[in-house]
């Protein structure tokens, strides 16, 4: 298995979806499009357990259990988001974040 | 599993089936008596929360996954109480015609959200913690936007649910990494393994800035303002007061049997932080107009207290967050349910409405006072104590300077809070809020929430029991 991709091209695969989910969340301007950025931060969790549990602990299976969860938690995540970024298209007929700004400093 | 298993994870059986009971109640209940869930769920989980009281065995269960012991089983039981006065101080609000056919999501979602934070405080592997936080999160972006039709309260709905997913994603980046190098997520196996070295830091800054999210603890603060003041009255001050002591709860525990290694690193970490968050917790509530969005920001500069609990790592800090926590809980929910009651009946929440409100409505205002006296720290009722606890437990392990820059936050707290209390009984207004007699539920929350404040203040039986039951590192 150790002759075939290091481990640490799966880390920086993973340190680069992270930040590059941050940003996106930090930048794009579309509740749906934030969504997405918080996926990506989470599918780049996932493969870091998933590399950490095949290349350094290959006996035991708790890398991969954990990721399983975060895909369910970050389903339910999605569910409720979605419902109330449609709730927010009713309210303001948008759902662009510059113009959801009722409540600020 | 034995009998024995169901009494040591008893809290959460216990509110699950409380849970299905108003499920059952909802399912079976005709149009015109959906009102009566409300005095039923206040009753069922008066019981829940005395039946919790009983002793306990201790012990873990599945595989050291879920732990019970007597400290955790007291931090769930503060919490019962805190949801229980929300519960009797949502009662008139649930009333109104809007919220009429939604009453039992109301609490069935609160419920969730306490079951979440019961496992997550009796977590002994990071995934349990990770499931919890995440049942005690994801329900209360919906109960942020519960009142749909209000612009408002669909957009906390949104800030939360975003700034907490993006929370949890840097705690599991952090955590991904705690589990590269030390190969487990048991936290005694973490614990064992973790060594002072850069991975390790690294993963632990990302924690902490995850939980630092859910505590709002500056930097990470900014969703808190607005998410009070968009979210139901009700639904903020369960965030502000049960959400959040949760959090400090778990924090405090991971922080002590996960990391006692790495000491040196985070206590360097919770001393910037606790001053960040202190003073500009304090620099930001000066300004505020709302009265909500002024509690958010009290509630940030008081997140930042219980941070001197935390240094040090010894028996007396943690007893002293604990006992913050449960002082906290009073005064705020004391503090909140003015508020409620004044949005409920009049629908005024600014600072200025509340000029002269003496004259015309005084056990309020000596209420509120009392409320704010408590969150100030002022001598006879409990917040004196609270603070000054947790001033001599960072004290005792030498942080004078910190201890300084928090005694004078406190008196920038004072002016602010006073201002509310000179507000109330000083200042003239032309047309104040109108006489009005609140129903006898709200007066029964702000009656527990003020006995508590009195109570928890002179009986230092209450700060010895919390003491036995506590541990440092």
């Amino acid at each position: 298995m150790n002759q075939g991709i290091p481990l640490e091209y799966y880390l920086i695969l993973a340190s680069a979806m992270f930040f590059i989910g941050v940003y996106g969340f930090l930048t794009r301007r579309n509740l749906i499009t934030i969504l997405m950025s918080v996926e990506l931060i989470l599918n780049s969790v996932n493969i870091n357990f998933l590399a950490f549990n095949r290349y350094l602990f290959p006996g035991k299976l708790d890398g991969h259990f954990f990721s399983l969860f975060v895909i369910a938690v970050a389903a339910a995540e999605a569910a409720v988001a979605i419902a109330i970024i449609i709730n927010i298209y009713r309210r303001f007929t948008t759902i662009n974040v510059e113009d959801v700004n009722s409540l600020k400093y | 599993m034995s009998l024995e298993n169901f009494t040591v994870m008893r809290h959460e059986l216990l509110l699950t089936l409380a849970f299905l009971v108003i499920l059952l109640t909802e399912v079976f209940t005709g149009e015109e008596k959906k009102e009566r869930v409300r005095i039923l769920a206040v009753i069922i989980f008066a019981i829940v929360t005395v039946v919790g009281f009983l002793p306990l065995p201790e012990g873990s269960i599945f595989g050291d996954m879920f732990r019970a012991t007597r400290t955790t089983s007291l931090m769930k039981n503060i919490l019962n109480i805190g949801t229980l006065i929300v519960f009797i101080q949502s009662y008139s609000w649930l009333g109104r015609a809007e919220n009429r056919d939604r009453i039992h999501e109301y609490f069935m979602l609160l419920m969730t959200t306490l079951i979440g934070m019961n496992f997550m405080i009796s977590a002994g592997h990071f995934l349990m913690f990770y499931i919890g936080i995440e049942l005690a999160t994801i329900p209360l972006a919906a109960l942020a936007a519960y009142e749909r039709f209000r612009n408002r309260s669909a957009e906390a709905g949104i800030k939360l649910i975003l700034s907490s997913a993006l929370s949890s994603g840097i705690l599991l980046f952090g955590l991904s990494m705690i589990y590269g190098t030390t190969g487990s997520l048991y936290f005694s196996e973490v614990a064992a393994a973790v060594r002072d070295m850069p991975l390790v830091i690294l993963g632990f800054i990302f924690f902490f800035s995850g939980m630092a999210f859910k505590m709002s603890l500056v930097p990470f603060h900014l969703w808190t303002a607005d998410v009070y003041e968009g979210a139901p009255v009700n639904v903020a001050s369960y965030l502000s007061v049960i959400s959040k002591g949760a959090a400090a709860f778990i924090f405090i525990i991971i922080l002590f049997t996960v990391f006692p290694i790495i000491i040196a690193t985070w206590e360097k970490t919770i001393w910037v932080i606790a001053v960040l968050t202190i003073t500009i917790g304090n620099l930001f509530a000066l300004r505020q107009k709302n009265m909500k969005r002024f509690l958010a920001f009290s509630s940030i500069a008081q997140a930042g207290f219980f941070l001197l609990g935390f240094i040090g790592g010894n028996q007396l800090g943690m007893t002293t967050v604990i006992y913050y926590a449960l002082v906290y809980i009073f005064s705020n929910l004391a503090a909140f349910g003015v508020v409620s009651v004044i949005a409920e009946k009049t629908g005024r929440e600014s600072m200025d409405d509340y000029d002269g409100l003496y004259r015309t409505n005084p056990g309020l205002s000596i209420a509120m006072m009392l409320a704010m006296f408590s969150l100030a720290g002022i001598p006879p009722v409990a917040g004196f104590f609270g603070k000054f606890f947790l001033f001599v437990a960072a004290a005792e392990k030498g942080y004078y300077v910190l201890v300084t820059i928090a005694v004078l936050n406190t008196i920038i707290a004072l002016y602010y809070y006073l201002l509310v209390v000179k507000a109330m009984f000083i200042n003239r207004n032309e047309a104040p809020i109108e006489p009005f007699k609140s129903d006898s539920m709200s007066k029964l929350g702000l009656a527990i929430c003020l006995a508590g404040i009195i109570v928890t203040g002179f009986a230092s039986s209450i700060f010895e029991m919390i003491r036995n039951l506590s541990y440092g590192i």
